[in-house]
């Protein structure tokens, strides 16, 4: 790789270790990928949970944290994907005092090193959003996705030590994403119908994610111009990418006359022929939901997560369940960013989540903080969910899961049964 | 003569070992029973088999971004596979590969992998040269 004289002074060790760390690991993945040079990125974004760091994760981390703080601060706005778990709620969620004592001492590492503890996966909503051209280090599929595709700016997926080491270096390997090259796209779609709600946008994702399946391709999705309800808003988007991202490994798709690169078909194929379009129907999303299907079944959660709530979600689902109160056998989640939280509890959305018996939380996104030891505590088995990036990933912590509109779910959390 | 296979430039030190092959994925968020060093998904083709010290032969990197924290914490409990040969990875087992200094490989000359090597073969992996030598075989 090209290196300039700042990095060749990094690699050197003259920026301190935990910087030379870093510009080490870039460029053997730089390498490993192809990458000519480096690229600047305007922001970072670490997906470290407590669970998946473990052990030698954070006590890694608490090494870093020890040395002194010129060698050890970010030098770009570095933020953290949700955690393990939330100080607010984990006791009703019955995880465990041990817990919390790990996260906190990942939360203190990460502050010497000068992160912001965002704990959001919604950041593109909330925090900062990307800009069209921007390079970024960002730590979660979907927020990736979100970024790559809905905001034009420029990110691979970012694993948490990578995306650590570009917020220590403020860059990252010039690969994949990065270049014009890789978001052509390889990949046609055409969707006959609208989808009605954000769980059938989350189903579309995962419907066009089954059959790409690879991090190297990039969909293009038509037919979504010229509806009369208007083009998609932020929230189905977000469900739509997060599934995609989920289910196909996809970190990019375009959607002619939506998305930003794709103002036409053919801008998403840059001007290439473009494949055959494989029709997705009623009877494709008809499909998708049967195969989680469970009707009748006792409900022992209901889960709204994956992605966090935006506030336009929050007071939905409020609206929902205003005067109504969850089944005593049946326990409702809800999580959200902390600025979206705060948000809800100033505006009463919370109280009205929670006066009808759910619980709000904060910083977390259900999936990430221990659910194999949740559903072991709360003896939870079947979920019910409006999101399908958690009915693909939850069913390896021993759920059964099951997809419905978040009217339903919230409909079958008061019968305790899925209706 | 062994074997010798081309691939890309790949990461982490040269080893040899004893393959394990499937025509199947990984994800070690999702695929792995971690603290066994065994795979758990009953989908999946290597189900109850012991990845510890072994040269993994599998297709693609599957699963989330959390796998880049996973293969050095499980090489820091000492149950870890030895290296991992793709047909073609994603970004995040690479960054794993890479942050745990764990040898891994992809992009083979010759095609897929998981046909051209054989559970039991011992394996020679070179990721700098980019050279997988089957040394069992003519």
């Amino acid at each position: 790789m090209r290196l300039t004289d700042d990095e060749k002074a990094i690699l050197a060790g003259e920026a301190g270790p935990a910087r030379q760390w870093a510009i080490r690991h870039q460029m053997a993945v730089g390498q490993f990928f192809d990458a000519p040079d480096f690229v600047p990125v305007g922001q970072a974004h670490i997906m470290a949970d407590t669970e998946s760091l473990g052990e030698a994760g954070v006590a890694w981390l608490e090494e870093l944290a020890a040395l002194r703080a010129p060698e050890r601060r970010v030098r770009v706005p570095t933020i953290t994907d949700p955690r393990g778990l939330d100080p607010g709620s984990y006791k009703r969620l019955r995880q465990t005092d041990a817990m919390a004592a790990i996260e906190a001492r990942a939360i203190a590492a990460f502050e010497a090193l000068g992160v912001l503890m965002t704990n959001t996966c919604i950041n593109y909503q909330t925090v900062l959003p990307p800009v069209r051209g921007e390079h970024l280090a960002m730590g979660d599929t979907g927020v990736v996705i979100y970024s790559n595709s809905v905001q034009g700016a420029r990110s691979n997926f970012e694993g948490g030590p990578s995306a650590l080491a570009a917020g220590l270096t403020g860059r990252t390997p010039r690969y994949g994403y990065h270049l014009d090259g890789h978001r052509v796209g390889t990949r046609h779609f055409q969707v006959r119908q609208r989808p009605r709600d954000l769980a059938d946008w989350g189903a579309l994702g995962g419907i066009v994610g089954k059959a790409t399946n690879s991090y190297w391709e990039v969909p293009v999705v038509g037919g979504v111009e010229g509806w009369v309800e208007g083009p998609p808003n932020s929230d189905e988007l977000k469900h739509f990418g997060a599934a995609l991202a989920s289910f196909g490994s996809v970190a990019m798709f375009h959607m002619p006359g939506v998305t930003p690169e794709a103002p036409t078909p053919a801008d998403a194929f840059a001007g290439r022929p473009a494949p055959q379009a494989v029709s997705i129907g009623a009877g494709d999303f008809e499909a998708f939901y049967a195969g989680y299907a469970a009707a009748g079944d006792k409900v022992d959660v209901v889960v709204f997560a994956a992605p966090q709530l935006s506030l336009i979600e929050m007071q939905q689902l409020a609206g929902l369940i205003d005067g109504r109160h969850i089944h005593p056998e049946t326990s409702l989640v809800v999580t959200t960013s902390p600025e979206i939280k705060f948000a809800a509890d100033r505006m009463g959305l919370t109280a009205r989540i929670e006066t009808a018996g759910g619980i709000v939380a904060a910083g977390v996104c259900f999936y990430q903080s221990y659910a194999r030891e949740m559903a072991e505590a709360n003896g939870w088995q079947r979920l019910l969910t409006n999101s399908a990036k958690l009915v693909n990933i939850i069913a390896g912590y021993g759920y059964k899961p099951t997809l419905a509109s978040m009217e339903r779910c919230i409909d079958s959390a008061v019968a305790g049964k899925i209706v | 003569m062994p074997i010798v296979l081309k691939c890309h430039r790949g990461l982490g030190p040269a080893v040899t070992g004893t393959a394990l092959v499937a025509q199947d994925n990984f994800s070690a968020r999702y695929d792995l029973d971690r603290l066994k060093g065994t795979f758990s998904r009953p989908a999946h083709k290597l189900c109850g088999q012991s990845y510890v010290g072994r040269i993994l032969v599998l297709q693609t990197a599957k699963g989330g971004v959390a796998s880049a924290w996973m293969l050095r914490e499980m090489a820091a409990r000492g149950l870890a596979p030895k290296a991992i040969v793709f047909d073609r990875t994603n970004t995040i087992l690479a960054q794993g590969a890479a942050f745990a200094e764990m040898a891994m490989v992809d992009r083979f000359e010759a095609g897929d992998p998981t046909t051209l090597i054989r559970t039991g073969d011992e394996v020679r992996i070179e990721p700098d040269a980019g050279l997988v030598t089957i040394l069992n075989r003519d």
